[in-house]
């Protein structure tokens, strides 16, 4: 089925609610179409194209729900959903938690979610994009491996309530990984776009390859704490936990790094250095996300961390009523403010530190203090006087990004980028921390 | 983003910190329809329009995969239930050679035109891809099987059980853990079902029925003086088996200084019994002294290290760069194969790939590019001897034939190298638990896996633990909080000094491992004894925020 427009998907929705009986009926409809391909050994290796639908009803009678879901669509199918649906809440236990559809939201603006570009690109583009990506890789005689994978789709929802919200959306994500044939060297690059035309592979290769080349030979030195600075992708992989752990619910119960004694939380508390500003804007231009969440709530302008303050947490509408705080929903991305320096820039005003290129494999270690464990990877290099002087062997750290935000001494222009870990985008600064913990040597390179 | 996604379903918050990724995906459906069982005969005509579509496009090879996967998961927390998930993903996945390079293309509209059209689609793209191509895909040679099925040796098919038994489990258990004095406590049960078609252009048509099981929980304690919290995971293992895995005998226990570990079944009502014990203990353990201990570690445990120490190194795919870009690449290089002394642990280190051994998340009949399933050495006497290969790597390692490590975690991804059951051999000479810890002057017992990191090739780790007991002088004195292992891989197994024997040995394993782009988990199982290791550096985690 093709993607509809929003006319469509209302035409389809409200024939889907008019089938119900239950007390309330909520319909979501989603459909995405995307291809990948994926390269290593400087040589094409896998690669394919998958297309999907479907449509999610959920039907209630008082507290009890039943959720049915299916890919037909004609006028049968949907009826046969809607049944399916009111059946399985008839059987369903009653949910004390169970909060009624909402209303119609206010929405804001459309959001610039959607490219038509990203949204015409088929095999032959990515085979383009990569050819372009194994051309450097091979003028440079080193060994390329990569990934690029695009999609398309529309989402939309209504209730019985009246709720109606509709959205298209692209994605583009590549990265690269360029090591040398000796295998002492290696670089990476990674890119998520909305639109497929600022995409460059060839740049983003050379990026990766540069990087390659100049971190072989590394040399070991001593862990210890180090003046750090991070690129916007190690950046991402520490602060994304603290965000994956900024539920009021967890806080509350006593069971996250926002709690406190006797049943008390961070919010409104100085948490880190009072120059940290984190939020989330669906309508950021480099970092456009939906304008609602998939329970019908408006996506708005949040700030999570204003001058180091925590000054919203998100929750479910349950734990919001419950609490009598503002049911504010899991946002789409994140963005931190940062400085007006290049990556350049904050190398060259450093005396001695580490300029930390990618951080990978992070596991949290305690979520009492949201410790994290894990290593440098792909190029990690010694500063000295403004100036990288030489690559190092990689580290593991043990280290949270609560107290790395408190030993903040300098943030960059930030960027779109993408964590290695989740797949989820990002808008954040290069970042230079005091006293990062490295506690032990790698020989991975 | 998958954390995610799991953290939604469960609400469990930082506990889910320590799970890897968590799929669902599918379509919801009534739970009586979870046991309809798809006919092999429809599946072939189905799976013959693929085939000839592709032949006729000019397809070398072509390989049909006709999936069904079935996930049930119930989840509760404390008095409540959360989530019921039933849900199947039902498509087919073509893939193909064509010009010498792979393509694959896949959908879930069953009727003949759609599928003749994704097989005419995987050549196309196979076609348009062959320009970026370095070498021709070379195929292990492989004899068709003709029409051939498997079945997972279960006793109780666990989509057959009623829900509302069930949800009583998990209740009962919660109830549990909450009289024992818990603050939290989240529990779930997971289920999956493959039923799986695969046919091939090499004249095979192969049936599969393959389950799993998992049921886990995480309890947490909290000091509301001091806002400490501690949290004790289950000991269970997720297994290849049918819900038997939750009736426990009383020769399905080991009775150790931890309390009751688990050996091919489970009891959970105990487990949670003694978990909110424990988790108690937990809050009061004297934290660790950082240094060199000597460490006795459970299955329970060691599973988690033989996993990412051993079997993510031996995956050929890593070995040859295939991963760089994502996992990463492998220490263990082709020229330490083929020195035939490569010293990757101590003597006492044997450590087998098995896709077929009973009760295990691996065993399959045949794996996803239709080659029968078997045994054989990774690490021989400690010296590296082999590795995990599928049939477009066998000749680079001077094979013949396929190892059978290819899998895909749906109909709609496109199958590769992923990890055969890897298993630490049990030791020859009669040896428990308590014979090992009587050899330890300074050591710690660990049970249950907890944090877990590596590098990308392998080398450095860090690991974390459920349990951690202290010992002194061939004692057990106490317990212990706020541990973490580092090592270096060789160096951590030429440290091994003794395994116990088989009356110890017990799988453990992922349910969901990650790797791939994009990425696709595989559920894999790890069998050991209890094993000790000389001198390993204990870090303290302990830190301080706000």
């Amino acid at each position: 089925m093709p993607i509809l427009t929003k006319e469509e998907a209302k035409a389809l929705l409200t024939k889907v609610l008019s089938y119900s009986k239950a007390d309330e009926c909520e319909v979501n409809i989603n459909g995405s179409d995307g291809g990948n391909i994926r390269y290593a050994r400087n040589s094409v290796n896998t690669s394919g194209a998958i297309s999907t639908t479907s449509l999610v009803v959920s039907s209630s009678f008082g507290k009890k729900s039943g959720v049915a879901t299916i890919n037909e669509y004609d006028d049968a199918s949907l009826e046969k959903v809607v049944r399916r649906s009111e059946e399985l809440a008839k059987l369903a236990p009653e949910n004390p938690e169970y909060m009624p559809f909402l209303p119609q939201q206010e929405y804001g603006p459309e959001s610039p979610t959607f490219s038509p570009v990203t949204a015409k690109v088929g095999p032959k583009e990515r085979a383009d994009a990569v050819a372009q990506s194994l051309q450097v890789s091979k003028d440079a005689k080193l060994n390329a491996a990569g990934f690029l994978e695009n999609s398309m789709g529309y989402s939309a929802m209504m209730n019985s309530k009246g709720l109606f919200a509709y959205n298209t959306s692209t994605d583009l994500a590549f990265n690269i990984t360029m090591r040398t044939s000796d295998g002492k060297g290696s670089g990476y690059a990674t890119r998520g776009y909305t639109d497929f035309s600022k995409l460059n592979a060839g740049k983003d290769t050379a990026v990766a390859a540069k990087k390659a080349v100049a971190s072989v030979t590394a040399k070991a030195i001593e862990p210890g704490k180090y003046t750090v600075i991070l690129e916007p992708t190690a950046v991402a992989v520490m602060l994304e936990n603290i965000f994956f752990d900024m539920d009021a619910r967890q806080a509350d119960e006593g069971r996250s790094f926002m709690s406190k004694p006797g049943g008390k939380t961070r919010l409104g508390e100085q948490l880190v250095d009072p120059r940290v500003n984190i939020m989330s804007d669906p309508w950021n231009k480099e970092l456009p996300g939906a304008t609602w969440s998939g329970d019908g709530r408006a996506q708005q302008k949040v700030n999570w961390i204003e001058k180091g303050v925590v000054k919203n947490l998100y929750t479910s509408r349950y734990w919001a009523a419950k609490t009598n705080i503002k049911p504010i929903p899991f946002p789409g991305g994140l963005i931190m403010e940062g400085g007006t320096k290049t990556l350049e820039e904050l190398i060259k005003g450093t005396e001695k530190g580490i300029l930390v290129t990618r951080l990978w494999y992070i596991r949290t270690v305690d979520p009492q203090t949201l410790l994290l464990t894990g290593l440098t990877r792909d190029g990690t290099f010694y500063i000295e006087n403004g100036e990288i002087k030489f690559p190092v062997k990689n580290f593991r750290f043990n280290e949270s990004p609560v107290i790395m935000l408190n030993n903040l001494d300098e943030m960059g222009i930030p960027e779109r980028t993408v964590s290695a870990e989740s797949n989820a985008n990002y808008l954040l600064p290069p970042l230079k921390i005091r006293d990062f913990t490295f506690t032990s040597l790698s020989d991975a390179v | 983003m998958k954390r995610r996604n799991f953290i939604y379903l469960t609400g469990v918050g930082a506990a889910a910190a320590m799970l890897p990724a968590i799929p669902v995906w599918g379509n919801e459906i009534p739970f009586e329809k979870s046991l309809e069982y798809v006919d092999p005969a429809s599946k072939k005509i189905i799976a013959d329009v693929a085939l000839n579509a592709a032949r006729s496009k000019g397809a070398t090879y072509t390989d049909v995969r006709i999936g069904r996967y079935l996930n049930q998961y119930v989840v509760t927390r404390e008095d409540k239930v959360e989530n019921l998930v039933n849900t199947e993903s039902y498509g087919v996945g073509i893939r193909v050679i064509a010009n010498g390079s792979w393509g694959f293309a896949a959908t879930d509209k069953m009727d003949k035109d759609s599928i003749a059209k994704a097989a005419e689609l995987a050549v196309a793209i196979a076609r348009e891809n062959s320009r970026l191509l370095a070498e021709p895909v070379k195929l292990a040679p492989q004899t068709g099987y003709g029409e051939v099925s498997w079945k997972a040796p279960i006793e109780k098919n666990a989509f057959e059980i009623p829900i509302k038994e069930k949800v009583d489990l998990l209740l009962s258990v919660n109830d549990a853990a909450m009289k024992g004095g818990a603050d939290y406590i989240n529990s779930i049960l997971f289920m999956v079902n493959e039923q799986k078609y695969f046919a091939s252009s090499d004249n095979s048509y192969i049936d599969q029925d393959i389950h799993r099981i998992w049921p886990t929980f995480f309890i947490t304690k909290i000091n509301k003086e001091t806002g400490k919290f501690e949290t004790r995971n289950a000991l269970s293992a997720p297994t290849g088996m049918g819900y038997e895995y939750l009736d426990a005998k009383p020769e399905h226990k080991i009775h150790t200084a931890a309390g009751t570990v688990y050996k091919g079944r489970y009891d959970m009502l105990e487990d949670a019994r003694q978990g909110a014990t424990q988790v108690a203990d937990k809050l009061k353990a004297k934290s660790v002294e950082p240094g060199k201990y000597d460490l006795v570690l459970d299955p329970s445990h060691l599973w988690l290290t033989i996993h990412e120490s051993c079997g993510h190194p031996t995956e050929l795919d890593r070995v040859l760069g295939y991963e760089a870009n994502f996992a990463g690449t492998s220490f263990l290089t082709l020229d330490k194969w083929e020195s035939k002394k490569f010293n990757y642990g101590s003597k006492v280190v044997n450590i087998t790939a098995d896709k077929t051994e009973k009760g295990s998340l691996g065993a399959v009949g045949y794996d996803d590019e239709g080659v029968k399933c078997g045994k054989w050495d990774i690490i021989k006497e400690g010296i590296l001897v082999n590795y995990q290969a599928i049939r477009d790597q066998a000749h680079i390692i001077g094979l013949d034939h396929s190892q059978g490590c290819c899998y895909a975690d749906n109909w709609s991804s496109v199958q590769f190298q992923r990890m055969a059951n890897i298993s630490l051999q049990p030791g020859k000479q009669p040896l428990t638990v308590d014979d090992q810890i009587k050899n330890v002057e300074k050591g710690i017992y660990i049970v249950g896996d907890g944090s877990f990191s590596i590098d990308q090739q392998r080398y450095n780790f860090q690991f974390g633990g459920q349990l951690f007991y202290e010992i002194k002088a061939g004692k057990i004195v106490g317990m212990l909080k706020d541990v973490a292992y580092q090592s270096n891989t060789q160096e951590f197994w030429n440290s091994c000094v003794a395994v116990c024997d088989q009356r110890d040995y017990r799988l453990g394993g992922s349910f969901f491992d990650g790797k791939g782009q994009p990425s696709q988990s595989s559920a894999v199982s790890h069998g050991s004894a209890t094993a000790r290791f000389k001198g390993v550096n204990v870090i303290n985690t302990a830190r301080k925020i706000g």
